[in-house]
C-alpha cells in the first residue's frame, strides 16, 4: 500500500512538471479509480463482488498505458489517440460485457440453487417414505416373530391331539387291569370267606396270595397310568429349558407304541411290525426330556406315515416295518428310527428339514416337525441327525446325542 | 375245552385264571395263552383240532387280531372251525363290522365282562 502510494505520488509530481494537465488529469483519474477499486475489494461487505470489480482492471491498465504515453511522448500519443481511446471503449465494453455474463452467472446460479432445493425437498420425501416403509418393516418383523410362535405352538398342539389317541388307548390298558383285579379280588375275598368257613386254611392261604399278587397288579398299572399322564402333562407344557438325566430306551419305547396306537386310532386298518433293539444298560443322558422326546415322537410319526403310505401302493407281501434302536458309541448315545416306507427322493433331501417344508396333503402336516426336532437335536442339544434313504425301500434317521455337554 | 388267549399284554393271564378259577379246578375250560398272532399261530400248528375257542385282542404290535382271523379262517377251515372272538377296546360299528366281515363269532369290548363271556361260554361248554 506504502508503495503503490508512492508510486502515485511520484507519478503525479512528473505530470505536474511537464504540466499536462490533461495528462495530470489522467492520472488523477487512474489513482482514483484504482484506489476506489482497491479499497471496495478490501471491504468484506463488497466480497461478492470481486469479479465485477476486476472487471475494470483493463480500463484501468488501459487508461494507466494511456497517460503513460502521454507522459512520456504527447505527440506519438496524439498520433494514435484513437486507437488508445478504443482500448478505453473496449475496457467499458468489457466491463458491460463482463457485468451481463456475470448477470447470466447468476440467473444460472439461481436456477440451480432452484434445482438444488427441489432435490432436497425430494430427498426429504424419499426419506420420509423410506422411515415409514422401515418402521412397517419393523412392526411386520414383529407380527411374523409372533405368528412364528403361534405356529410353533399349533404344531405342538398338533402333535398332542395325534398323541391323545394313543395316550387313551395306552391308559384304558392299565385302567381295565385297574377295574378287572379289582372286582376279581373281590371275588376272591369272597371265596376265601368261604374256604376258612369251611376249614380249608391251605386253600384260603392259596387265595390271600392270589389277592395280594392283584392289589400289587393295580398298584403297577395304576403308577402306569399316572406315568403315561404325566408325560402327556410335559409335552404339552412350554419347555422349561431344563436338562435332566433321562433314559433313552423308556423314552424311546413309550414314544413308540404312543405314535403306533395314535396312528391305529386314526386308521384301523393300519398295521405295521414294530421292532425294538435297545442296548440294555444305556447311561442316562442330560436332556431335556419333553423336547427330545417330541424330536422321536416326530421321527416315528413320519416312519409310520411312510410305511403307511408304501401300504397303500403294495400288495399283501409289502410287511411295513418301523425299528428303533439304541447303542452307545465312544461320547454318545444313538438312537436310530428305520422304516422300509417310501423313502426320500434326493431332490428334497435337502428341503426336508426346512421349516414349512411337507409332502404331506393340505392340512395333514405343519412342516415343522423337522426343522423343530434339528433345532432341538442339533442347537439346544450339540447333537447331530442323519438321513439316509433310498426311494421305495427305505429311510434311517439317526440321532447322536452327547453323553456330556 | 382248550380256549386260546390272544393278547399283547401279559397281565390277562392271572385275569382269566382267577375269574375263571372254578372251571379250572372242575377242569371244565383250560387256558392258553399267546402275546402276539404270530405265537398264536404256532400254537394252533399243533393244537388246532384241540382248541375249540380262540378269544383275540385286536389291536396288538405286529400281527393284527384281524389278521389273526383271516388266517385262521383261511388256514384251519375244515369243520368244526374254531370259534373266534374278538376282545377289543375299540367299540365301534366300523370295528364291529370289520371283524363280522372276517368270520369272527362275536365281539367283546374292553374292559372285559367277565359274567357276560361266561354266558357267552356257557353253549360251547355243552
Amino acid at each position: 500500500m506504502f508503495w503503490v502510494g508512492t508510486a502515485t505520488i511520484v507519478v503525479l509530481f512528473f505530470a505536474f512538471l511537464k504540466d499536462r494537465h490533461g495528462v495530470l488529469n489522467d492520472f488523477v483519474g487512474v489513482a482514483v479509480l484504482g484506489s476506489l477499486l482497491y479499497y471496495l475489494y478490501n471491504e468484506p461487505d463488497f466480497k461478492s463482488f470481486h469479479s465485477y470489480l476486476f472487471s475494470h482492471l483493463p480500463l484501468l491498465a488501459a487508461a494507466f498505458i494511456g497517460a503513460c504515453v502521454r507522459l512520456i511522448n504527447e505527440d506519438f500519443y496524439e498520433n494514435f489517440s484513437s486507437i488508445f481511446q478504443i482500448a478505453i471503449v473496449g475496457a467499458f465494453i468489457w466491463i458491460f460485457a463482463r457485468v451481463a455474463n456475470s448477470k447470466r452467472q447468476d440467473e444460472a446460479l439461481r436456477v440451480a440453487a432452484e434445482r438444488k432445493a427441489e432435490l432436497e425437498a425430494l430427498v426429504n420425501e424419499r426419506t420420509a417414505e423410506l422411515t415409514l416403509q422401515k418402521n412397517e418393516l419393523e412392526q411386520a418383523v414383529t407380527e411374523l416373530k409372533s405368528t412364528q410362535a403361534q405356529l410353533i405352538q399349533a404344531e405342538k398342539m398338533a402333535s398332542l391331539g395325534e398323541l391323545t389317541a394313543g395316550i387313551a388307548h395306552e391308559i384304558q390298558n392299565p385302567l381295565n387291569f385297574v377295574n378287572n383285579f379289582s372286582e376279581v379280588s373281590m371275588e376272591l375275598i369272597d371265596e376265601m370267606g368261604q374256604e376258612l368257613e369251611r376249614g380249608d386254611i391251605e386253600e384260603a392261604m392259596a387265595i390271600a396270595s392270589d389277592v395280594k399278587q392283584n392289589l400289587e397288579k393295580i398298584g403297577f398299572h395304576g403308577k402306569r397310568a399316572d406315568g403315561i399322564v404325566k408325560g402327556m402333562l410335559q409335552h404339552s407344557r412350554a419347555s422349561t429349558g431344563q436338562k435332566e438325566l433321562a433314559d433313552i430306551n423308556v423314552l424311546a419305547d413309550e414314544y413308540f407304541r404312543l405314535s403306533y396306537h395314535g396312528l391305529r386310532a386314526k386308521d384301523k386298518s393300519f398295521n405295521a411290525t414294530l421292532v425294538t433293539n435297545f442296548t440294555p444298560g444305556l447311561p442316562q443322558v442330560n436332556i431335556i426330556q419333553q423336547d427330545v422326546g417330541r424330536v422321536i415322537l416326530n421321527l416315528f410319526n413320519n416312519a409310520f406315515y411312510a410305511v403307511q403310505q408304501r401300504q397303500k401302493q403294495s400288495g399283501t407281501d409289502y410287511k411295513p416295518t418301523v425299528e428303533v434302536s439304541t447303542a452307545l458309541l465312544s461320547g454318545f448315545i444313538q438312537i436310530r428310527i428305520k422304516d422300509n416306507g417310501t423313502g426320500i427322493p434326493d431332490e428334497i433331501k435337502e428341503k426336508i428339514m426346512q421349516p414349512f417344508f411337507t409332502t404331506k396333503p393340505t392340512g395333514e402336516g405343519t412342516g415343522l416337525g423337522l426343522s423343530l426336532s434339528y433345532d432341538i437335536i442339533v442347537k439346544a442339544h450339540n447333537g447331530t441327525i442323519d438321513i439316509d434313504s433310498k426311494e421305495n425301500d427305505y429311510t434311517q434317521f439317526t440321532i447322536k446325542l452327547p453323553l456330556t455337554n | 375245552m382248550k380256549i386260546l388267549v390272544v393278547d399283547d399284554e401279559a397281565d390277562v393271564q392271572p385275569l382269566f385264571l382267577q375269574r375263571f378259577r372254578k372251571e379250572i379246578r372242575n377242569h371244565e375250560l383250560e387256558f392258553n395263552f399267546a402275546l402276539s398272532g404270530e405265537e398264536a399261530l404256532d400254537y394252533l400248528k399243533e393244537k388246532h383240532s384241540e382248541v375249540v375257542l380262540i378269544l383275540s385282542d385286536i389291536n396288538m404290535p405286529g400281527m393284527s387280531g384281524f389278521d389273526l382271523l383271516t388266517r385262521i379262517r383261511n388256514d384251519y377251515g375244515i369243520p368244526p372251525p374254531p370259534v373266534v372272538m374278538m376282545i377289543t377296546a375299540y367299540g365301534d360299528e366300523e370295528s364291529y363290522q370289520q371283524a363280522m366281515d372276517k368270520g369272527a363269532n362275536d365281539f367283546l369290548t374292553k374292559p372285559l365282562d367277565f359274567n357276560l363271556l361266561k354266558e357267552k361260554l356257557k353253549p360251547l361248554i355243552v
